[in-house]
């Protein structure tokens, strides 16, 4: 097996992956830039394929043109890394399947790169409630990729609910593929959003400002209600979401009683924040902190040769993330950021502060939960079912308890429940001796058996 | 594309799961307990709407672009690797 060792190797061809290797490629570096889905563009820049050019992308995508400017580079996509062989004192060996997704028969490749740059970006978290499994309730990024790549409206009468700036956009790509929109709904109350939104007006960037209020526009034009202290504590229906059950919430998130209203709906778009997708970081070797990789300010981790740019570093939007896979390109081939590019990185690095200041998780939310809402989506475990084999067993092992109750371990590896098992069992136990092993997933991705072996049988 | 032998028109680039949601399909799978489930995350990372596409199983719809001539078979009863 040839094992292909460019000078700089760059994982995740979104905002934070193409300008780390643009930068990385203008420094002189052999740079190869890869990606799992059949496009360049990331979750942020989404749109139809080549193959549907279509006349307004502009209209749904804010920096339109700076993706234009950095996709006209060579991108391997279809290539899914799977495995990161780890060496600790350099940078890993990286397996890759290269072919049409979850296909059979893939061409493996096999890079030791002379530095890494990973940039693999967030997904999505989604708080359980009752009847969040039903066919109808989306995560919020679900219905914007539909939406932009797809020209899909999830439904007709939909209500984006969660925590974050998010949940505007997504309400804006509904309205513009012909979704009514029935309201927004943000947990947090206005005290909370005035005092983490209004501190230090100087260091929010001028044009985050106006995006923002852009999409507050669409809204107010439409008469679409953005409710604070708002949120949907149940879904309804039998084979499909034709209900939901709102309420306020506290400054905790506790759902206050008698406030509970019903509202029909044909589809439900909801999103509490995104956790860094950090699993081939962690198996390079790199520390992390509350599932972000650390790095220090030229976007090096902790293993050498190894850096990490965008989301995976910790959730602060699509400037953040090329600012700093700027930065980490230019370090990665051998070069130093000047200072108005650190400077640059900085003022996104406030805003991404301000973001969990504003609109960080808070624990009340179990209030909405009921003994048998599914936590595990993939393993059909409840929240009854997981307090119960807390209670059995008396284990206060997190590996223990989700092999007893089998929470997380179905086939999307606790990528959507991982957290909320964890935090739950957190207070079934009264405190758990491992915590924080959710992030740690041997293989990056789902590998078919007969592929494995065929992969294996080239590795020396 | 044939979905479970029935006829959907999709357009060039569109997923699987595009094709089946703009044909007004919301779910296609059921759960070992027989709940139903179709597009959540969107992005590959749930699996809650994998189909079995030209006869391998556990394809992500939302991740897998529908090519022309596509047999598409709707899982009943998976859950991990089934
Ligand atoms: C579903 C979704 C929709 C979003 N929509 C918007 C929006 O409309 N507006 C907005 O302001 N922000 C949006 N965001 C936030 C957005 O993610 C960021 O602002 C921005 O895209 C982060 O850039 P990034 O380069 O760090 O990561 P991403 O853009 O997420 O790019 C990471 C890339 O890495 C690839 N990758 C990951 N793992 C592997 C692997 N093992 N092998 C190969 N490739 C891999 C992925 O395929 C992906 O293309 C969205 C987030 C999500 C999850
Ligand atoms: S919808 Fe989540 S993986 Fe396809």
């Amino acid at each position: 097996m040839t094992v292909e060792t460019p000078d700089v190797l760059v994982v995740g061809a979104g905002p934070a992956g193409l300008a780390a290797a643009d930068a990385a490629r203008r420094a002189g570096a052999q740079v190869v830039l890869l990606d799992a889905a059949a496009d360049a563009g990331g979750q942020y820049w989404r749109h139809l394929p080549k193959e549907r050019p279509a006349a307004h992308e502009r209209v749904l995508h804010h920096g339109w043109d700076k993706f234009t400017a950095l996709r006209d580079q060579e991108v391997l996509t279809d290539a899914q890394v799977w495995l990161a062989e780890r060496h600790d004192d350099r940078p890993p060996t990286l397996h890759v399947l290269v072919g049409a997704s979850d296909g059979n028969g893939r061409t493996p490749r096999t890079f030791a790169p002379k530095a890494l740059v990973l940039a693999t970006g967030a997904y999505e978290r989604t708080l359980p409630f009752p009847g969040w499994d039903l066919p109808g309730v989306f995560t919020a990024g679900a219905a914007q990729a539909l939406a932009k790549a797809e020209r899909i409206a999830v439904g007709q009468r939909v209500i984006v609910a969660g925590a974050g700036p998010f949940l505007l956009p997504v309400a804006s790509s509904l309205i513009r593929t012909g979704s009514t929109v029935k309201a927004v709904l943000e947990a947090n109350g206005w005290s909370r959003l005035r005092k983490a939104w209004t501190a230090r007006p100087t260091e929010l960037p001028r044009h985050k400002a106006g995006e923002l209020a852009g999409y507050l526009r669409d809204l107010a034009t439409r008469r679409i209600p953005y409710r604070a202290a708002t949120t949907i504590i149940a879904a309804h229906g039998t084979d499909r979401v034709t209900e939901v059950t709102t309420a306020r919430l506290d400054e905790q998130w506790a759902p206050i009683p008698g406030t509970e209203r019903r509202e029909q709906v044909d589809a439900v778009c909801v999103s509490h924040g995104f956790v860094p997708r950090s699993e081939l970081a962690v198996n390079a070797g790199c520390r992390t902190e509350n599932g972000a990789v650390i790095t220090d300010e030229n976007g090096l981790t902790s293993v050498p040769g190894v850096y990490a740019a965008g989301e995976i570093t910790g959730v602060g939007g699509a400037d953040l993330a090329l600012a700093e896979g700027v930065v980490a390109g230019l370090a990665a081939a051998g070069h130093h950021a000047t200072a108005a590019q650190l400077r640059h990185k900085t003022v996104n690095e406030k805003f991404a502060d301000r973001l969990e200041a504003a609109h960080g998780i808070k624990p009340g939310w179990t209030g909405w939960m009921t003994d048998d809402t599914i936590v595990c989506r993939c393993e059909e475990v409840t929240a009854g079912d997981l307090r119960a084999g807390a209670e059995a067993t008396g284990s206060r092992g997190l590996r223990s308890l989700k092999l007893s109750t089998r929470a997380g371990l179905g086939v999307c590896q606790g990528r959507t429940c991982g957290r909320t098992v964890e935090e739950l069992l957190h207070r079934h136990t009264g405190g758990l001796l491992d915590p924080g092993r959710t992030e740690n997933r041997p293989l990056a991705a789902f590998v078919r058996m007969g592929e494995l072996a065929a992969a294996e049988k080239e590795t020396p | 594309m044939f979905v479970d032998g029935v006829p959907m028109a999709g357009l060039d680039g569109q997923t699987v799961a595009g094709v089946l949601m703009a044909n007004g399909r919301l779910a296609w799978r059921t759960t070992r307990a027989g709940r139903p489930r179709g597009v959540f995350c969107g992005i590959g990372v749930c699996h809650d709407c994998l189909v079995t596409i030209n006869g391998l199983p556990d394809v992500r719809a939302c991740q897998r672009r529908a090519v022309d001539g596509d047999t598409i078979a709707t899982e009943t009863g998976t859950g991990a690797q089934s």
